[in-house]
């Protein structure tokens, strides 16, 4: 046992090969092929029943898989009990051990791997994780934040290849969960010990992450870097899901070098750069055209005139508007899409934007999407946290 | 506090009515909701007691009426002359406490653990004998262990009864009136009273605390050691409580399924009580009995250190 969950060197990365997991007739884990890099942040993002927890479990070993390979480096650890496995979860409840004070539910690991003089470690752990003064205390009298350190370090301390994380923030208050991601943040970047995070709240996954796959029925819809997976999304669900879209179904008028033209409801024309079309660019063919609220500039319908060329322009109405503090947003009637979204930073605000004024919506065309079209538009809308 | 403190002080005005009435009634409830259980308690309780004490130092016989002599003599005597059934009442109480820990510890933590759906009709076979008298109950094991009978029989054919004989536990080719069946039925009788207890403190356990411990290395059977077991302490102290003391003082197993060799001290008392009618000897014994199981209990609880526990 001491040999098999031995540390050493963190070695290689964690590669699932055609994993699934089905429970009777539902699949939960559809056949998954994923690596997360050695060393990395890995955040497994997606609405409750999605599968991020059960693929999370299934390289924790507390599940075994219907189908496919579990790989720690080059060692297929599939078949292995989770005490055999050099990897270490924080769970959602943290399940502290309520009998055991700090000190010996962060020693537990450390014992059990016959570890005889475990002072100096757990000492430096506490310390890592801020709770050097709490070492007697047991888990009920310590507030949820110091529980989840207790259940990092606990996990931690024995250096173990990948740290698992189920939503260990979910719990926390927001504030207390903003210091927490970063902590965590810090915490990584300071071990370099591969995280694998699994999150409902795109913003966590966003904040801390390095790769995130967002999981959808069992699937990974789209995997890359928060900045790739926002810009670019290549589904409507991952559209959705992070963050706001505003989706136009339009239709392809022709191609133009690296330029796409299409258009939408009422004959409005708009742009996007052909190599952001996940789908085909046929002519006539459909696409539906995504652009994000805060890319969008609102003018007032009198000024369009001082619009520069070469934009995509929409006319349109403001329906609503919401004063958020930093930002306004609006919601404008337009006839390519009736709810279009814009977010407008609060610098000069224009107090002819009301609800009832005409205006232009425009936006560079550089940061338009498109997205097949026999997608439902309303993937992922409303399911994030 | 800091709502009160804001308030502006309230003048001390002199036509203030009833200066707070609601407090001192509030104070009083909880007496209130004692009232009924402590009453209970005094009549059914305290005054036996007194009076059984007092018995306890009367002298006198049936005829010629009791009275109070403060013959405190009766306590050392009663104990010279029936030391060996109370060591032997402890004795078959710890034995019968400690089968009952084994064969119950693990059917709670199957009920608790790994039952599943048949959880509750698994309970309800725990506490179905409930449901016929203790003595109907006892008076059937007689007929289970009889001579001749298929107990005895497989046993015997077993070569059991050669051993047990060997360690004083039987006698030759009987098991009925000897001591392993006095354990036997003791045993059989209060597993209940030690299930549930340890089934209620095993089923709080949150299963993702084995989890964890697996996640953390430890095998199954550390996991058990290292989280289950301790974390179960609790049900097994209370347990163990709830089947030594009332075994201690039991006397229909020693009567029904014992001989005169394996009388315990609940057989002594009921016999002084309604046979010998020397009440103030019964009454003795039972104070010493008394005494003797608060002491071992007491030391027991101490060093269990159940206050430890959550």
């Amino acid at each position: 046992m001491t040999e098999t969950a031995s540390t050493g060197p963190a070695g290689g990365d964690v590669r699932l090969a055609g994993i699934s997991k089905k429970y009777g007739s539902f699949r939960a884990v559809e056949p998954l092929d994923l690596t997360v890099p050695q060393g990395t942040f890995f955040a497994l993002l997606g609405a409750s029943g999605c599968g991020k927890t059960t693929t999370l479990r299934m390289i924790a070993g507390l599940e075994d898989p219907t189908t496919g390979t579990v790989f720690l480096g080059d060692r297929d650890v599939t078949d292995l009990p989770p005490h055999k496995r050099p990897v270490n979860t924080v769970f959602q409840s943290y399940a502290l051990f309520p009998h055991l004070d700090i000190f010996e539910n962060v020693a537990f690991g450390l014992r059990r791997r016959g570890i005889k003089s475990v002072k100096k470690q757990v000492g430096e752990m506490l310390d890592l994780v801020q709770l050097g003064d709490h070492a007697r205390r047991k888990p009920q009298q310590l507030s949820g934040g110091q529980q989840q350190r207790v259940a990092v370090a606990r996990a931690l301390i024995n250096r173990p290849q990948v740290l698992l994380l189920d939503e260990p923030l979910g719990a926390l208050d927001l504030k207390l969960r903003r210091q927490m991601q970063l902590e965590l943040k810090r915490i990584q970047t300071e071990v370099g010990v591969t995280f694998i995070h699994v999150t409902h709240d795109q913003e966590e996954a966003m904040t801390m992450a390095d790769t995130i796959a967002v999981m959808n029925a069992g699937r990974v819809e789209q995997l890359g870097s928060p900045g790739e997976l926002y810009e670019n999304p290549r589904t409507t669900f991952v559209a959705n899901f992070l963050g706001t879209s505003n989706l136009i179904e339009t239709e392809i008028l022709g191609t133009d070098g690296a330029g796409l033209t299409v258009s939408g409801g009422g004959g409005c024309k708009l742009m996007l750069p052909r190599d952001r079309c996940s789908t085909g660019t046929a002519a006539g063919g459909k696409v539906l055209v995504g652009i994000r609220p805060e890319k969008i500039t609102l003018t007032h319908a009198d000024d369009a005139g001082a619009i520069p060329e070469g934009r995509n322009r929409v006319p349109g109405r403001i329906a609503d508007t919401s004063f958020i503090g930093v930002s306004t947003q609006y919601v404008v009637h337009s006839p390519v899409c009736p709810d279009l979204a814009v977010y407008a930073q609060n610098i000069e605000r224009d107090a002819r934007l009301v609800p009832g004024a005409d205006v232009v919506l425009h936006w560079n065309p550089e940061h338009t999407f498109g997205l097949g079209a026999d997608q439902d538009r309303s993937a992922g809308e409303g399911e994030a946290a | 506090m800091t709502a009160t403190a804001a308030r502006p002080a309230a003048p001390p005005a002199a036509g203030e009515p009833k200066p707070r009435p609601a407090p001192r009634r509030k104070r009083l409830v909880p007496y209130w909701l004692l009232l009924p259980g402590i009453l209970w308690l005094i009549i059914f309780f305290v005054v036996p007691l007194v009076y059984q004490a007092s018995t306890s130092v009367q002298t006198g016989s049936l005829e010629n009426s009791f009275r109070v002599t403060w013959h405190v003599q009766t306590y050392w005597d009663v104990l010279q002359q029936y030391y060996p059934q109370f060591l032997r009442s402890l004795l078959y109480a710890a034995v019968a406490t400690l089968l009952c820990l084994v064969v119950g510890y693990p059917l709670a933590y199957l009920i608790a653990f790994r039952a599943g759906r048949h959880r509750n009709i698994l309970l309800v076979l725990v506490i179905a004998p409930f449901f016929t008298s203790f003595l109907i109950r006892t008076l059937a094991w007689k007929t289970i262990l009889a001579d001749g009978g298929p107990v005895v029989h497989a046993l015997n054919a077993l070569h059991v009864l050669d051993l047990t004989d060997v360690l004083g536990w039987t006698s030759g080719d009987r098991l009925l009136a000897t001591p392993l069946a006095v354990v036997t039925g003791l045993t059989y009788n209060f597993l209940p009273f030690m299930i549930l207890p340890l089934y209620t403190s095993l089923e709080r356990i949150d299963h993702r605390l084995h989890e964890a411990a697996g996640d953390l290395y430890a095998t199954p059977w550390t996991t058990f050691r290292k989280v289950t077991f301790p974390m179960s302490l609790p049900g097994v102290v209370s347990g163990t409580l709830l089947t030594f003391i009332p075994s201690s003082g039991d006397y229909v197993n020693a009567q029904l399924l014992g001989s005169a060799d394996t009388k315990m001290i609940g057989s002594v008392i009921q016999s002084q009580f309604l046979t010998v009618l020397d009440y103030p000897a019964a009454a003795a014994l039972s104070f010493i009995l008394m005494a003797v199981v608060l002491f071992v209990v007491s030391y027991y609880i101490r060093r269990a250190g159940t206050e430890e526990l959550l």
